[in-house]
Order: structure tokens, then sequence, then C-alpha cells
């Protein structure tokens, strides 16, 4: 006796349909899974045995051989528990056969067969709807996610449900509605006092989606600043917030109360984190922190303090907006197409840039501070602003503009950028070029300080690039141009 | 040639040699040595010689007490700049902003009117000097403490290189000689000896620059001290000088006076009024861009643009988030 029942592993972020086929002969009682099934993967063996006992349904005392197909695929995971221990009660006739080969299923059994979330269920869902299926058994704490991906969840507590769902006596009640209370506000740059220069920095960088370094003595609010960068952003845009969700499905980082994502993500790595834990990899390779801050934000907060190669890993990510994660068995791509935000002090002793400070660092020491980041990696830095410490009077100023008028400027800057190209005049030209000149500013440089002109000139709503603007973002170029 | 044979008997002693000593050691070295042939060889090395006995050796040089035997010279410029109008731009290497903003200041103006900035390569004022220099596309001569074909140190390869491009690299040290502590003191009486003044820019109690400025004050030559502030340990040893009577030095005026020369008239930029009124306030003192932006009352975004104006016609310079009048 033969039956069927579908679910999807994950690639990288991609659902591939795998077939649980389970297959009942008579011959010594025996359980066996085939189909390159990891560790994680081969236990089911027990959990769906025990899962089976405990919802007081009839284990066969035959041979059973559960096969995943594709046999090629690596299984990774215990989100297959459900489906075979439903295409093993189908098998045995347990459970209507034709009923269930219209439902996928997804979760782990717990020995009392309770039936547990696992990550990715989003994406999971997204495989049923294209392999047309339209209604997915899964944990009451993965319905929700499911549903956003298109299909409708059946949300079962236990295996007995699931049994006596598809045996038509029980109707689970549906997914419970999404918590309809908004997220949490992030911090508002109303909190941070004095500090024009930076913030609007910070305007220019969310406008024109440019990576920006904040340099400059602690103490002085970069991180606070940083921070600070998710309030002013525009909200997802439906498709942008699917691939976030997928992402962050993948990554088991969704929370279940709250699957739907509207806001841009915001993720600050510390800086001991791994290669690994940057850019995603390990072997089921899973996202990093720059794809689950894809459409979003990553703060890397004293950014010399990270190991270089995780560092250097980033490169390609600002580069392509994706990252390959290279397996024997195939490559996995995640999408990271992240802004970037990070802070560090200007020296060591952190004595730079405090006008009541001296620096007391060696030339040497500093040197060895400076060289930890590459110029590879500086060059993708559009903004660099040095924030020096604030005076008294500046703390003692009343609040600053809050973050929903520069939101609103934000978006109008970024619909005009999105609109006809904004070109440069030949006034604006010619100062780029004498800036070119005058000040050691590479090839790249120039091209830096050109975009951001662009976007200074949206956010100021002029018809073209005049030449305060290219002043303007010659005043964010990168110190390291001006080093000697 | 005894001079260049004294020379590499130094160098291949690993001695400090300004006599010709009279050991058997050197007899034999003597007698041995090919003059010809290793003035061959240091010509494939883009280097010559200029003996003490040569005519064109410089005048200023030769009067010191201990005058080097000769001076290994790399570079384009004829030897003759050696013995034109000079001035020494000495300092700390660990110097503040102020400081490098002060030695490449100077290095401009000194050198646009007419005078050969001398100094010593190091880290700091010394580089910042040779750089003002370049920037006036005025000439400049680098003095080293090691072999003349060692550029030392190897983060001023390029701006070695830039030096030589019109002006002289100079070393009384043979090629192959490792830099040592000890050759830094006695290369600093070939840079007070080239020039008829020192200018300290920055120097801590026991700085290196403090012994350049001894040099100069023994041979009877002028010495200028920048003013730092009084609490600063940066600024302790040029204050001292001041002290001991050196001359304060608050423009590049009081340099050239001792020379017959006036300062090149700067053209002066076309300011706007917002840049001017920015200028000003800059002058009073340094200061970040947000407090700039308070007492102007400029939005940052405004401010940037006057600031960057001023960058660029060399009216202020920033340097770690705070700005200060270009002198």
């Amino acid at each position: 006796m033969l039956a069927r029942s579908v679910t999807h592993a994950l690639v990288g972020l991609e659902p591939r349909r795998v077939e649980v086929e389970a297959h009942i002969d008579s011959g010594i009682p025996g359980f066996a899974i085939v189909g390159l099934a990891d560790r994680a993967c081969s236990e089911a063996k027990h959990r769906v045995r025990s899962g089976i006992g405990s919802a007081s349904l009839e284990w066969p005392l035959k041979r059973i051989t559960v096969n995943l197909a594709p046999a090629g695929l690596r299984k990774e995971g215990s989100g297959f528990d459900l489906s075979i221990a439903l295409a093993i009660l189908a098998a045995s006739r347990q459970i209507p056969v034709a009923q269930l080969a219209e439902h996928a299923a997804v979760g782990e059994l717990a020995l009392d067969g309770r039936v547990r979330p696992v990550r990715g269920a989003f994406a999971v869902a997204e495989g049923a709807r294209r392999a047309g299926l339209e209604r997915i058994l899964c944990a009451p704490e993965s319905a929700c996610e499911a549903e956003l991906g298109g299909v409708e969840a059946i949300p079962v507590r236990h295996l007995a449900e699931a049994v006596a769902y598809l045996r038509g006596e029980l109707r689970p009640p549906p997914a419970e509605p999404l918590d309809e209370e908004p997220e949490p506000d992030p911090p508002d740059l109303a909190d941070v006092r004095g500090q024009e220069r930076a913030r609007r920095a910070l305007e220019l960088a969310a406008a024109g989606a440019h990576n920006l370094l904040l340099a400059g003595p602690p103490g002085t609010g970069k991180t606070m600043l940083g921070r600070r960068l998710p309030s002013i952003l525009p909200p997802l845009e439906p498709l942008e917030a699917l691939e976030v969700m997928r992402i962050h499905s993948v990554a088991g980082v969704l929370p279940p109360e709250r699957p739907l994502i509207t806001r841009r993500p915001f993720r600050a790595p510390h800086h001991s984190a791994s290669t690994a834990a940057i850019v995603g990899g390990g072997t089921g390779p899973r996202p990093g922190e720059a794809s689950l801050a894809h459409r979003g934000v990553l703060l890397l907060d004293e950014i010399p303090e990270f190991q270089r190669p995780a560092l250097e890993a980033l490169r390609q990510p600002l580069e392509d907006g994706v990252v390959a994660v290279a397996r024997v068995q195939g490559q996995a791509l995640f999408p990271a197409r992240f802004q970037l935000i990070a802070t560090m002090n200007l020296c060591p002793c952190a004595g730079r840039g405090d006008p009541a400070a001296e620096c007391s660092c060696s030339p040497q020491r500093l040197a060895a501070f400076r060289d930890k980041l590459s110029r590879a990696l500086l060059d993708r830095f559009d903004l660099v602003v040095t924030v020096p410490r604030p005076r008294a009077e500046e703390l003692a100023a009343g609040p600053s503009e809050s973050s929903a008028p520069v939101r609103a400027r934000v978006a109008d800057g970024r619909a005009r950028l999105d609109g006809a190209p904004l070109r440069r005049t030949p006034e604006a030209d010619e100062l780029l070029g004498r800036a070119v000149e005058r000040l050691p500013l590479s090839g790249r440089g120039r091209a830096r300080v050109a975009r951001v002109a662009r976007t200074a000139a949206a956010l100021s709503g002029a018809e073209a690039v005049l030449p305060e603007h290219v002043a303007e973002a010659l005043a964010y170029r990168s110190p390291k141009e001006l080093a000697t | 040639m005894n001079e260049l044979a004294l020379a590499s008997f130094a160098a291949a002693s690993d001695a400090h040699l300004v006599g010709e000593p009279r050991s058997s050691r050197f007899a034999a070295f003597k007698a041995r040595f090919d003059a010809p042939a290793e003035l061959a060889r240091l010509s494939t090395l883009g280097v010559r010689f200029l003996a003490r006995s040569d005519p064109a050796f410089p005048p200023l040089l030769r009067a010191i007490h201990d005058p080097p035997p000769g001076l290994f010279v790399r570079g384009e410029a004829e030897v003759e700049l050696l013995s034109r109008p000079a001035v020494a731009v000495v300092g700390a290497r660990a110097c503040s902003a102020y400081g490098r903003q002060i030695a490449r200041s100077l290095g401009r103006d000194l050198a646009a009117a007419g005078l050969v900035i001398v100094s010593g390569l190091a880290r700091g004022v010394d580089a910042e000097a040779h750089r003002g220099a370049l920037e006036a596309a005025g000439v400049t001569i680098a003095v080293l403490g090691c072999g003349i074909d060692r550029d030392y140190p190897a983060a001023h390869r390029e701006l070695a290189r830039q030096v030589a491009a019109t002006g002289l690299v100079v070393s009384e040290y043979a090629p192959g000689v490792e830099p040592a502590p000890w050759r830094f003191p006695a290369r600093n009486r070939i840079v007070a000896g080239l020039c008829a003044a020192t200018v300290v820019v920055e120097a801590r109690e026991r700085s290196g620059a403090l012994i350049t400025a001894d040099f100069a004050l023994e041979e009877g030559r002028e010495v200028l001290a920048v003013p730092g502030e009084i609490t600063s340990a940066l600024s302790a040893g040029a204050n001292a000088l001041l002290r001991l009577g050196a001359t304060p030095l608050t423009c590049a005026q009081d340099v050239l006076e001792g020379y017959g020369l006036v300062a090149a008239a700067a053209a002066a930029p076309e300011l706007g009024e917002t840049a001017r009124k920015v200028l000003n306030r800059v002058r009073e003192g340094a200061l970040g861009a947000d407090e700039l932006a308070r007492v102007t009352g400029l939005s940052a975004g405004d401010l940037a643009v006057v600031l960057t104006e001023l960058e660029l016609v060399g009216a202020v310079n920033e340097e770690d988030g705070v700005f200060r009048a270009a002198s």
C-alpha cells in the first residue's frame, strides 16, 4: 500500500518540492527513511512512531519504507515529521489518501503527538502555492506566517487533530487574525540633541540609500544616530516585505504573533560576530545579518573592532546586493541589499576630534587602527561624517526636530530620485572638476560625490544638480582621501 | 676623492666620522679604495657625491664646527640648490592638528616667497613642511638620517619621490647605511647647518627638534619657535625655546624679514558675504561644524556648502571634524 504527501525543503531561500512516499509491505516489521535525510531528519523515525502512538492511532506492524523524493536533494531539519506521519497513516488507510493529496504539511512532532513550529513555514507555504496546493497543515504558531505565503493554513495543535480534520471530523478554527497592534515605533530623532551636521548626513543617507560612516570620539551620539535611521525611512513596499519575510522566516526570526513585516529591518550585530554570522553560511546555509538587514539597515557599531574577514566578506553584498554561499551541493543565494551604517572612533585613544582633549596615539598605533578598514571597504561609504564632541550648550538646548518631518522630506526626495534623472549644471560640473584638482579625490570618490550631490538636489526639490549640491556633497567625502 | 673614501669607510665601519682617522685600518682602506668605480656605482643608483672640498659645497654647512666629509645627493635639482637661502622647519613627529597645519602653511608661504624648505622627511611636522613647499610649487630639501638609497620612514616613499622630483634628498651616509637612533641627531646638525634660520613648530620637552635648534644656536643661526598652548605637553619644548630667547613666530613674514624677503601677496579669494562671516568666526578659534552652525545661524546643509567653498579656496582646513582657518 502506497501513499504520498507533499512538503517543501529549503535550498537557501528557495522551496523545493519534496514528495514523501510511504510504502507499507508485508514482511518483518521495520521502519526505514531513505532519500538523503540528515541527522535531524532521520530521527523523525522515533518522533513519528511515538507521535502516532500518542495520538491513539495504529502503528502498522509491517515493513514501512518512507522515501523523500527527489532522493538527490539533501533534506535537513525536523519539518518533515508531520508529512511523514500523515503519509504512513494514509498508506495504512487510517486517513483518506485523496484528502491528503490536496494538502501540504509542515511541522515537527513532539513525542506526545503535538505539532511544533519550524523555521521557514512562510517559504514552504509559498512553495505549496506554486505547486498548486491551496491548504497547508502546520502548527498554530506557524499559521499566520504560512497564510502570508498565499495558502490557507490549517492550524493543528496535535497529530490527532490533523487526522480528524483530514477524515472530515473536525474543522479547526481558522488561523488567528494577525495581531493588529502596530509594531512599536523605532527610536525617534527628537532624542538626539545637536549634531546638526550628522543629522543632515543621515537625512541624505536615508533619501539616497547611501552607506554612511560616522566617525568621532566616544560619547558623541554616533550609535544613537545610527539607530534612528529606520525612523526616517519609508515603509516597505509589499513586494519588498515579502522578500524580507521569506528571509526572516528561513532564519527563524519572524515573530510568530506578528509575522507581517512592514517596517524596514534593522540589524546591529555585535563586533565579535563571525563571518558566517554576518554574511550567512553554515551547513544548511542560513542567512546572515547582512541578509536579515535586506531592504533595511545594517549597523556596524565600532566597525574597526569587527574581524577583518567578516568586513571584507561584506564587500560582495554591498556591490551585488546578494550573498552567494557556495556548497558542494550547489549555491545558496541570499538577497542582501541593505544600507550600511558604521561608526568608529578617530583613533584608539579616542582623543582625536575632541577639541578639549589631545590624542596620545603613536603614529604606528594610529596607522594600525586605520588599516583595519581596507580602502576597498571605505570606498563603499558615500557619506563620511566626523562627529565632534558637542558642547554643553548644545546638550542643554531643547528637543530637536523629530523623525516625522524628516521622514516626509526623505519620501519626497526618494520620489524625485525615482523620477527623471537629475543632471549637473555646467557650473556644478565646473565645481566638481575644481574639487578633483584641488582635493585629492579619486575617480571613485568623484562618483560618490556626484551621487550624493544628486540626492542633495532631490531633497532640495531642485530641477538640476546645482553647484551648492556638489559643494554639500564634498563636505561629506571620505577623510582618507585627505589623509596623508 | 679623499672625502668619498672617508664616507665609504664610515659606512663600512658603521662609525660617524668627520675627519680622517689616523688608523692603519683607514690607511689600508684608502689604499685599496677605487674612487672612480665607487662613483660609477653611485651614478647607477642615481646618486651624486658632493665633497666638502668641492666649491659647490654649501658654505653655510661648511662653516659648522663638524661638517660632514661630503653629501650624497639624489634628485632632479642641481647641487647649487644647497647654497640657496634656506630655512629649516622642524618639529615633533607626533604633533597636533594645529602643528600639522602650521607646518604646512609655513612650508607653503616660505617656499612661495622663494626660500628653500629644509627638513628631515620624518612624520608629522617635517612631512607637512615638505608638503607645504610642494603645494606652493616651491623647492624643498630632505635630509636623511640613513643611507641615501633608503626612504625612511617607508610610508614617505612617495613624498621622497616628490621632493626629489623638483628638489633634493641628501644624506651624509653612503648607500646601504641602516637608520639608527644616533644618526638622527647627527642628521639634525645638517638640517640646521644648511639654513640661516631654523623654525621649531611644535616640540615636546625632549624632542629631536630641540636638538636641531641647539645646533642652530651653537652655530649662531637664527632660531624661531611657534608659540603653543602653555598647557599642552606637545608645545612644552617650543615654549621653552621662547623663554630662552628664541624669536616668536606669528606669521611667515617673521621669518622672511630675516632674509630681506616679502611674503608673496596671497590673492585674496572672492568670497560671498556668508562665507566671509563664517571665515571670520573660524579665525577666532577652531570650531566643529555644529557649533559654527549655531553661532552663524546657518542650517547644516547651507553651512556645509560654505565650508566646502572655503576649503576649496584654501581658507579653511578640516581635520577630525574641527575647522581651522588657514593662516
